[in-house]
This record gives C-alpha cells, structure tokens and sequence, in this order.
C-alpha cells in the first residue's frame, strides 16, 4: 500500500494504490486524517485500491467524522464495484459523496 | 494521563501478556490488544488459541497463566493482535468423565460461547472443510457502527402488525430481483414492498449463527441436499449467521444487519428476533463438541443422573436456563443485541424451558423470566414466549410474565382455524379470541397485546395451504412423511391439493381473505406469515425446516398471479391501522362507560343484538364503538364485523347508528375482487342501513360515520 499525497486549487489530494485492510489501515490513518484541517476540501482517489477491508471502511469513516467536524470536506474518487456495493450494504455509503474521476471529484469540491 | 494498565507484563513467544480483566466475558477490544475472559467451573487449565484467518494450524497457543485466573474465570490481555485477520479458541483442561457429566478434552478447540462473529460458514451452503479442527470459529467484532440518531422504535405493543419471516427466504427466488439474494441485504431492496404492505415489525426465525450442514443429507425424493435450513439451532448466541450475509465472505455480517436495522428503522418497521434458548447445535451425546459442552457441560446443559442429555427441546438438548450462569449469558445476550443492535423485541423459541428448573420442573416463578422482564436495557423491548415446549408443558394462558410477557396463542390459532372451515361449537371461543382473549389474559391483569394473534406460523400450513389441503404432505422432509403436525384444522375447499375448478379456487380465496379479515379485526397483536399476503404455497408440507429450494422461497411472481389477495390483505392491514378502535390497549368492560348510548363492545348475529351462540351457530358479528376507542381517547368511528362461516347466504339485521351516522362497507369478502375492500376513508355508503345479504362462508366489514 502506498500513499501520495499533493495539493492542487485548494484541495488536498491523497491517492491510495494497493490493499487497505487490517495490516495497512493503520499506518494510513495516521498519514491521512492530519490533513483534516478547518474547512479543508480532501479528496481520497483510491482507483488503486482493488480491497478495502471493515479495517480500511471504519479508517474511511474516522476522516469523515473528523473532517466533518472542522466544517471540512472529503471526496472519495473512483471506488471499485465491490467495494461500493460493500459499503452500500453495510452503511457506510451513505455518509460519503463518491465520484468517478479526480476532475468530477476536484469539481464536487469546488 | 496515561495509564499503567495498557503495558504488558508477561510474554509468550512474539506475543506480549497482561492479566486481563475478567468482565465482560468475551473477547474485547482494549487500548493496544484483545482482553479474553472465558469462564469453567471445571477446568484445571486454559490454552488461548490463536489462527490466522482460514488457516488450518493455530499460529499461536498462548496457556493462561496460574496468576490470571480469578475464581472460575481466566482473563488475559494479549497485545498486538490484528483484530480483522484473527480467529481464536480454547484448550480446555479438566475431567472428562461423560458418565458425571464431565466433557473436558484438551485435544479439542472449543469456541467462546461469547463469541461475537463467527467464521466457518461464511458463504451459505459451501461445502465445509470437514477435517477442519476448529470449524466454528471465534471472531473479534468491533462494535463501533455509526447509528447516528437511530434507536429501537418503541410502537406500542398494541399498535404492532407483525410479519414473520424467513431471511434467506424472502428473497432468494429469482423472482425477488434483488442484488444479493436471501441476504440482509436482501431485505433492504424489499423495504418499499413491506412499507406498501403496512406491516409495523419484522419478525425474523433465527440469525444467530447456526450450522446449514448440522444433519444434512441428500432428499430421496430429489436428491439435493436437505439442510438445517431454519437455522433453530445455535452455535453461538451473539453472533449472526455469516451465510445470510451478502459481506459474509468479508466477515462484515455484523455491519450489515446492522445497517439493515438501521435502515427498517428509518422506515417506522421494527425488528423482532426469534431467539433459540431452549438448546443448541451440540445435540446429545452424539452430537459435536462445539463450545459449551467442551467448556462445561454440567453447568450448561440439564442432565439426567446418568449423564445423559434431557430432550424438553425435541432437539437432543436442554440449555439448563436457570442456572445462575446461564441465565447471565442469555441476559448478556438479549443486553448486547438490544444495546448494540437496536433490536426491538425478541419472540423465544420453546419459552416454556425457559421456566423449567435444572431437574426439567416447572417453577413457579423462574428467576431467568423475571430478570428480563425486569432488566434496564430489555426496558422496552417486545418479549414474546412461544408460550409451550417439546417436553409436554403448554402455558397458553398461564406463562409467567411478570407483566411484561406477550405470548404466541396457539389457542387463537386452533379456534380460528376450526371457526373459519365450518366446525360448530365455535361461537363462543372465538367471541373470546376476538377480543384478545380476555378469558385467558384478563385475570392475571393482562391486556389484549399480551396476545400474538396468528393463524398461521412457519411451524405448519401456510395460509394458502391451510385452506388447500386436508393432510399433511411431508414426503420431501424424507421422514415417511412422520415429521410435522397432524392436528392442522384445515380444510381443502373439496379437492386436495391443486385444482382447475373454480367453484373451489373462488372458494379458498374467499376463505383466505376470511382468516385474514378475522385476524386484523381482532384485539391483540396481528402476526402475518411471510406470503401470505399473496397466496404463498408449501405444497401441502407443513414443516419445511429442510428445504433452500421454492418450498421455502417466497416466488415474488405471486404479487402478480394474486394481486387481488394482495390488495385485500393490504386494505385490511390500513384499515386495522386507521382505526384505534381495534387497537384497545385494555380489555372490553361490556358496557358503556362513555355515555354514548353503546357498550365497547356488543355481540349480534342475523338479529342485531342478538348473538345465536348455540353449539349449531356458525354465525358471529360484533359492533365496536368509536367513542370506546382507545378508552375513550381516542374517538373513532362504529365498526361492525359479520361472519358467516354457514354454507348458506344469510341476512344480517344490522345495529341501528346514532343519528347522522351511516353504515359504510370496508370489506365484505362474497364480493369478488377488486369489489372485496376498499381504499380506507373510500367506504362506499350501504344501500340498505337495516341489513345486509351475507354469502355463505363470508365475512364483511362495515363503518359507521
């Protein structure tokens, strides 16, 4: 798993490649949810990301909460099929604004 | 500040140790690690065993050391665990001596029979790995799921509709058209269709998790495999079954009934769980060690003198319930899925166990009923007894509720079951049933709600088959058709089975839309059987617990084929709904305690105020008055139900109305659809106010407004 992370018109974008499960989650916690400052606008593109486990979802929720509650944003670009239906079927979807591509996502935030 | 308690201590192998704590029992996440607590009143020693997710070989074995046991209870911290990829159990040391009723065998890994997820039947129906050494196996849950501002809904009992179903069943026909069949998830797609249908509460047979393969074999009839396919037999009492669970295969069951009950709930439907305690998946002495049985079976299970396993439940097995042990696990358990899963109400399988004491007696007052009637966090949650056991005790009537406890009426069932195919001598009961059954309930200070009215149940006919079929036809259980009720007070309408006459097709669709208008008129709480509502058939088997095949799926095909049945039954549920005056949270006094000029209730029969409650009778009509609604707080409208179950047309004189007032028809089931009901508040005016032509073995619903 790797992550890299740049910022472009204001918005923070962190690109995830690899699996986010229970081994990985952790670290990448730690490297993401400090960019949740006051009213920052994040946007995750995890088109590189075939698995996300319960592990790599709660990690998710956690900056959503997190972001949220410094009035700030968060965009999630380019979710496989599984992983959306995953999410959709346990609930965690419905807190989350999804987009295809970095440029929907880019304008989502705008 | 930091505390101290987060540092371990000890170290076995790559894995650091501290004393754990021995409350709650379980596995719990704690800062930095997984405290396990297990109890045994007999073991000598305890291995903790450690795999890696799937994996057929612990990674680890951890022994508890003499310094963490307190009491009977071995509790230790283990840090560093990756909580998503873990599987663990035990090494029980201590007697084996099955003769004294000692099952201790350190060779075996048994489960924590606190586990909250379990693997090993991830994916319903996939062939186990048989030579697994664990095949039911402990998971860590992580309890954190964001309900925002949900909690259990609270309807009030009288105010409930419920609709007993069959979670893998539900939608698994191909027909359901949904993304992932017989699932949870499942279930969600159908919302709109239960939200359209009106019922208040989903009942759901059982979702803890239990072994599909316990006794599966192929049917001689087909030669598919005949499965534990109603699941009423548990392996472990907090954890739901993973196979019903489209993210089963993720191991995220536990989020998606969650979200599942978090998304009935926004819809104003409640969800009720039927809760097997009465014995588990271990059976008798020949049955698998599993969990309880490997860590101590004395105190788990009630045992004859001999060591041999007391059968109350039919099912090889007696959970000893009054043991003060046992009780704490079964209220931890009711505690952790109300608390943690926002579940409603809860509907006990075989309850009576419940109230036997460790020897198979009766108590007169069983401590474990009385701690969940009285218990905090149960407060406000549904408790419903299937209020009779295998064993022979029947307590329709006579359970011990402590003024909380509802109960299935099997008596409502019987007396509407016979009342409805023609059988004289009814009159009189099913007055009773009708109001709730004050002559069972009243005495004790029980309301109507304490009466789960059904006529149908997944034990039995279905509605349909109930008026298709005289006899039992279980040949495809494989059991000689030996399996199963005989005493199902049906009747077939003329011919057995499927037929092309429609003399007698018009005959048993009017005798379904007749239970169900009988049943949504009654005072009590209405309980719906999954299709019912469209004409759902078994094919004249009354006990499918074997069968993943169409006996059990409902076919969604129907909603169309049966539209008209549908829409009745869909009427009545609104109708009931509209109307407080069939919801009375106390029984009918007789009399008229509002100055209206009418009693609550009144009997009538082809005379107005004239019941014929003669043993040849099998007339009946009632009038209920609005102003009564609710104990008069809720004003409402007259309502007026005739029932003639005689094989004549009859004319009913009907009640005169206070003036100003008229008698409008909600239902009257001689009519052909779409004629047989009506939208609520589109009651058309009757013609003739002085009374009404009722065709034989019909039922009709009228108004006054």
């Amino acid at each position: 798993m790797d992550i890299t992370i740049k910022a472009t018109q204001g918005i923070t974008i962190a690109a995830i490649s690899g699996d986010v499960d229970g081994s990985t989650a952790a670290s990448l916690q730690e490297q993401i949810l400090p960019l949740a400052q006051t009213g920052s606008k994040i946007l995750l593109d995890m088109t590189h990301v075939p698995y996300m486990s319960s592990a790599g979802l709660r990690m998710l929720l956690s900056l959503y909460r997190k972001a949220t509650s410094v009035d700030g944003k968060l965009v999630l670009v380019g979710l496989s099929e599984e992983i959306l239906d995953t999410m959709s079927i346990t609930g965690f979807l419905d807190f989350f604004t999804t987009c295809d591509t970095v440029d929907a996502g880019i304008a989502a935030l705008q | 500040m930091e505390r101290v308690d987060i540092h371990p201590t000890h170290q076995h192998g790559q894995f650091k140790l501290r004393v754990g704590r021995p409350l709650p029992f379980g596995a719990t996440l704690v800062p930095g690690g997984v405290n396990f607590s297990i109890f045994s009143s007999v073991a000598t020693g305890c291995i903790l065993v450690l795999f890696e997710r799937h994996a057929l070989q612990p990674m680890a074995e951890i022994p508890f050391p003499d310094e963490f046991r307190i009491g009977n209870v071995f509790a230790m911290i283990v840090f560093g665990l990756d909580y998503e990829n873990i599987e663990y159990g035990y090494r029980i040391d201590g007697p084996y001596d099955p003769p004294a009723g000692h099952w201790c065998n350190p060779s075996q890994i048994v489960m924590d029979p606190y586990a909250k997820v379990i693997g090993g039947r991830d994916v319903w129906g996939k062939t186990p790995n048989w030579d697994d050494p664990y095949p039911h196996r402990a998971r860590l849950a992580f309890d954190d799921f964001d309900w925002e501002n949900d909690r259990p809904l609270e309807i009030p009992p009288e105010d409930q509709i419920i609709y007993e179903m069959h979670v893998r069943s539900f939608t698994r026909h191909p027909s359901a058209g949904v993304k992932h069949p017989g699932t949870f998830a499942g279930i969600i797609e159908k919302i709109p269709y239960l939200k359209e249908l009106g019922i208040t509460s989903i009942e759901l047979m059982p979702i803890y998790e239990f072994d599909e393969f316990e006794n599966s074999r192929p049917s001689p009839v087909t030669g598919e495999t005949l499965y534990n396919y109603w699941g009423y037999s548990t392996v472990g009492f907090f954890a739901p079954k993973a196979g019903y669970a489209a993210t089963g295969k993720f191991g995220m069951q536990v989020d998606e009934v969650k979200n599942l009950i978090k998304q009935l709930h926004k819809h104003g439907i409640e969800v009720i769980l039927d809760v097997v305690f009465n014995h588990t998946a271990e059976g008798n002495e020949k049955g698998p060690v599993i969990s309880f049985r490997g860590i101590d079976n004395k105190t788990y299970y009630m045992l004859t003198p001999e060591g041999y396993y007391f059968n109350f439940s039919g099912c090889g097995n007696t959970l000893n319930c009054n043991n003060p042990i046992v009780r704490n696990i079964v209220l931890d358990c009711l505690r952790y899925w109300a608390a943690e899963y926002h579940i409603d109400g809860f509907r006990f399988d075989l309850a009576s166990i419940l109230g036997r004491d460790p020897w198979g007696a009766p108590l007169a007052n069983p401590p474990l009923l009385e701690s969940l009637a009285f218990d905090p966090i149960l407060a406000h949650c549904k408790l419903i007894a299937e209020a009779w056991d295998a064993g022979g005790l029947y307590q329709v009537g006579t359970f011990p509720a402590f003024g909380r406890w509802a109960e299935w009426n099997g008596k409502y069932r019987d007396t509407v079951r016979r009342f409805l195919k023609g059988d004289g001598g009814m009159v009189g009961d099913m007055a009773q049933r009708l109001q709730g059954s004050p002559d069972l309930y009243a005495r004790a200070g029980r309301g109507p709600a304490t009466s789960i009215n059904f006529i149908t149940a997944h034990d039995g006919f279905t509605l349909y088959d109930l008026v298709s079929y005289n006899v039992k036809h279980n040949e495809a259980n494989g059991e000689n058709n030996n399996d199963g009720s005989n005493d199902n007070e049906s009747w077939n309408c003329g011919v057995e089975g499927e037929t092309d006459d429609p003399g007698i097709i018009a005959l048993r669709q009017r005798q379904m839309r007749n239970a169900i208008a009988m049943l949504l008129v009654s005072q009590g709480v209405p309980m719906i059987l999954m299709g019912d509502e469209v004409g759902r058939t078994q094919y004249g088997n009354n006990n499918t617990y074997c069968h993943d095949n169409e006996l059990n799926w409902l076919d969604w095909n129907l909603l169309q084929k049966n539209a008209d049945l549908f829409q009745f039954v869909k009427h009545c549920i609104a109708f009931r709904r509209a109307h407080p005056v069939l919801r009375h949270r106390e029984h009918f006094r007789n009399h008229d305690y509002m100055g209206s000029g009418y009693p609550d209730i009144s009997w009538h029969g082809t005379q107005a105020w004239h019941a014929d409650w003669s043993a040849s009778s099998r007339t009946l009509a009632f009038m209920l008055c609005g102003k009564h609604a609710k104990n008069g707080s809720t004003p409402d409208d007259f309502i007026y139900v005739a029932m003639n179950m005689y094989w004549e047309a009859l004319w009913f004189e009907l009640p005169r109305l206070p003036v100003g007032l008229q008698w409008h028809v909600f239902a009257n089931t001689g009519v052909a659809a779409p004629g047989d009901s009506c939208k609520p508040g589109q009651e058309p005016p009757l013609a003739d106010q002085k009374g009404l032509l009722l065709g034989d073995r019909s039922v009709t619903i009228l108004i006054g407004r």
